[in-house]
């Protein structure tokens, strides 16, 4: 794709070189990762050719829609209300966070022992190699964790950049304050946009997102079947994509590799055959490219059947109301939808340990890896409680903390198999 | 195989040594072990000459290696926490958790009572508190590798190292040396940290007795005595604790080959 776009990352002052660069070891990176499955889904090409034009063609499409007025929002976060963004006419994307490309710069201004996520996102934005963020009108941030919140202090010399609150409790008064902060995006996305968002606009929005959410949801309700019938680290890629392509083209394609997993399913044909062990993993988000665990889960005579993660279940699990019969009453339902979110930066934090229990008996898992970032406190310090609760459930737990770096692939690998051989 | 004797090899490739077992009709008949050098590939070859084997079994951080270089034997793999667990159990019936410590890396695994693997822990990509640390601090203490555990017994007194990372564990070492603290007092406080290290994995898999210690740091007597103590209980020691992960190996291939798996 390079000669056709080069003149395009110029124009988003990329740092040429050390994109290609990049864009080089993604390919190989995705060859050996995705291309290299067998028995793949012929519907897995429509991901292919979005994944091969990550930087390429997305990244026009931004642009044109730009050149028409359009303003496009980046966020970190599943917590940022797409639906506000949609209403006023503008496109939300995901920002890369998932490659440690910009570590040696990031390390710069950020200590050492941030997690690799925060790192990555600074790393990006100063080394130059994200055309997501180039092309952002407004970053949007949060405040879920404490690494994220400072880090955001130091970011905002370097982006246009807006924070929303997160609450950290579920009590009446939090889900006040988090009504308050749904009403604040409103206002700045429409001061943005020079848009004011209409009550049809909204209702219409929120129907398209919760579409997107019901693709999935069906994606995860067929990979379920036994023998699994799709790859996990295909589901985890569909996930990922969804997080920056067009959300009525990727719904739309969705439904039709679902229709094709249908197929297999009715067929009983699985990507592994019965009695392959399945692991569902669980944790923190698996944000582009990082798909270093579960190529090793699945390298190891497992196959992955489900992510409790912000990049699967934890964004598709719940729908936003769609019969707000006023424009008050949606926001109530937007703000009610986004508060059931069972992030580990809310104590107590029952409700995941509930989604982690139930999830894994309906997906008739052998066991679960938790999977942490180092440096992630708030998940780090809840495995313990679900792996309690697992054990109580006799399903068996593996936990992992890792980042972004392929220097600790061969100890995973023995830690991983070892798990298997344990279930088995 | 027929009528003939059923032959079966365990070959464990660790970072440090490699080292082979050999089993026919389910007794070992042949063992030996060797140094990993730069070339695990050809060290095995070496060993491997002459073995005949109906089936071999690899383990060890080198398995996948060791399968691939000699990828027309139909070679099987399991990982070093089968086979240590699949060893152990065959030479302590009944054992049920058995501490690892390795060149590299240190695992705890817990057995239930029928000797299958029911948890396990392992130390990530940092060499702290293994075979590696030992051996980098008996070189700065310029101890023969084989005798620090019994230069650290000699200690007249305890004194605490508290830091884990081989890198600031040697200048805490030095720090005390240049403030005249003896040697061998030194060496117990750094075979201290190492149990201390070992003993948070042990306790997270959770402590059933009888323990066994393997592993090549399992010749350490400094290390098994303070383990002793610290578990205050008895630790049993294999007599050739290294060779524990290739005859584990071994023992899987028979199981597999007898179909009694």
């Amino acid at each position: 794709m390079s000669h056709t776009y080069e003149a395009m990352w110029e124009k988003l002052n990329l740092d040429l070189d050390a994109h290609a660069g990049l864009l080089q070891v993604l390919g190989k990176f995705y060859g050996d990762i995705y291309l290299s499955q067998t028995g793949r889904l012929r519907g897995m090409e429509y991901l292919d050719f979005v994944l091969s034009e990550v930087h390429g063609l997305r990244i026009k499409e931004l642009q044109d829609a730009k050149a028409q007025g359009r303003k496009v929002i980046g966020t970190f976060c599943v917590f940022v209300p797409e639906e506000i963004v949609l209403a006023a006419d503008a496109i939300q994307v995901g920002l890369c966070a998932g490659a440690e490309i910009g570590k040696d710069a990031a390390e710069k201004i950020l200590p050492r022992n941030t997690c690799a996520l925060i790192k990555s996102f600074v790393g990006f934005k100063l080394s130059r190699l994200c055309p997501y963020l180039e092309s952002c009108d407004l970053v949007v941030g949060e405040t879920t964790c404490d690494g994220k919140k400072k880090a955001y202090e130091i970011f905002v010399d370097y982006a246009p950049l807006y924070v929303m609150e997160i609450p950290q409790m579920k009590n009446a008064c939090d889900r006040d304050l988090w009504r308050g902060e749904v009403i604040r995006f409103k206002e700045k996305i429409e001061e943005l946009t020079g848009n004011t968002i209409a009550a049809a606009k909204l209702s219409q929005s929120i129907r398209v997102v919760n579409d997107r959410r019901r693709a999935l949801q069906r994606l995860n309700r067929l990979r379920a079947a036994v023998p699994a019938p799709i790859s996990g680290r295909d589901v985890l890629l569909v996930n990922q994509i969804s997080f920056y392509d067009d959300p009525v083209r990727f719904t739309e394609n969705i439904h039709k590799l679902c229709d094709e997993i249908e197929e297999r399913v009715n067929a009983k044909q699985g990507i592994a055959p019965e009695g392959t062990p399945r692991l569902m993993l669980s944790g923190c988000p698996m944000a582009v490219p990082n798909w270093k665990l579960p190529f090793v889960v699945e390298s190891s005579g497992a196959v992955i059947v489900g992510e409790e993660s912000c990049i699967g279940t934890r964004n598709t699990r719940d729908l936003v109301d769609e019969n707000g019969p006023s424009f008050e009453a949606m926001i109530d339902a937007l703000a009610d939808r986004y508060m059931r979110i069972d992030c580990a930066c809310f104590t107590p934090n029952a409700e995941r340990l509930d989604n982690v229990v139930s999830m894994a008996k309906e997906l008739q898992v052998n066991g679960v890896i938790h999977y942490g970032l180092s440096f992630c406190h708030p998940y780090a310090i809840e495995a313990f409680k679900v792996d309690k609760a697992l054990k109580e459930a006799g399903v068996p737990m593996l936990s992992i903390e890792t980042d972004y770096s392929m220097e600790d692939v061969e100890q995973l690998k023995t830690r991983v198999e070892a798990f298997v051989e344990m279930i088995r | 195989m027929g009528s003939s004797a059923m032959c079966t090899a365990g070959i464990d490739i660790g970072s440090r040594s490699i080292e082979l077992v050999v089993m026919e009709n389910g007794s070992r008949v042949h063992q030996v072990k060797t140094a990993t050098t730069f070339d695990p590939v050809g060290q095995c070859r070496k060993i491997m000459e002459g073995v005949r084997a109906d089936q071999i079994v690899a383990t060890g951080y080198g398995r996948k290696l060791f399968a691939e270089a000699f990828s027309n034997l139909n070679i099987l793999t399991i990982t070093e926490i089968q086979g240590y667990a699949l060893g152990a159990t065959r030479l302590f019936p009944g054992v049920r958790t058995v501490l690892d410590i390795g060149g590299q890396d240190t695992k705890a695994i817990a057995l239930d009572p029928h000797g299958k693997v029911s948890r396990f822990e392992m130390n990530d990509r940092c060499a702290a508190g293994t075979g590696k640390f030992l051996e980098f601090m008996a070189t700065a203490l310029q101890v023969p590798i084989e005798s620090f555990g019994v230069f650290a017994l000699q200690a007249d007194r305890r004194i605490q190292i508290s830091s884990m990372c081989t890198v600031f564990a040697e200048s805490e070492a030095t720090s005390l040396m240049a403030r005249g603290e003896r040697p061998e007092n030194i060496a117990m406080g750094l075979h201290m940290a190492i149990v201390q290290r070992t003993l948070s994995m042990l306790r997270r898999v959770g402590v059933e007795q009888p323990v066994l210690f393997a592993g090549g740091v399992a010749h350490n007597a400094c290390v098994k005595q303070l383990l002793e103590e610290q578990l205050n209980t008895p630790v049993l020691v294999p007599q050739e604790p290294d060779m524990l992960g290739a005859l584990g190996a071994a023992v899987y291939g028979s199981r597999t080959a007898t179909g009694t798996d």
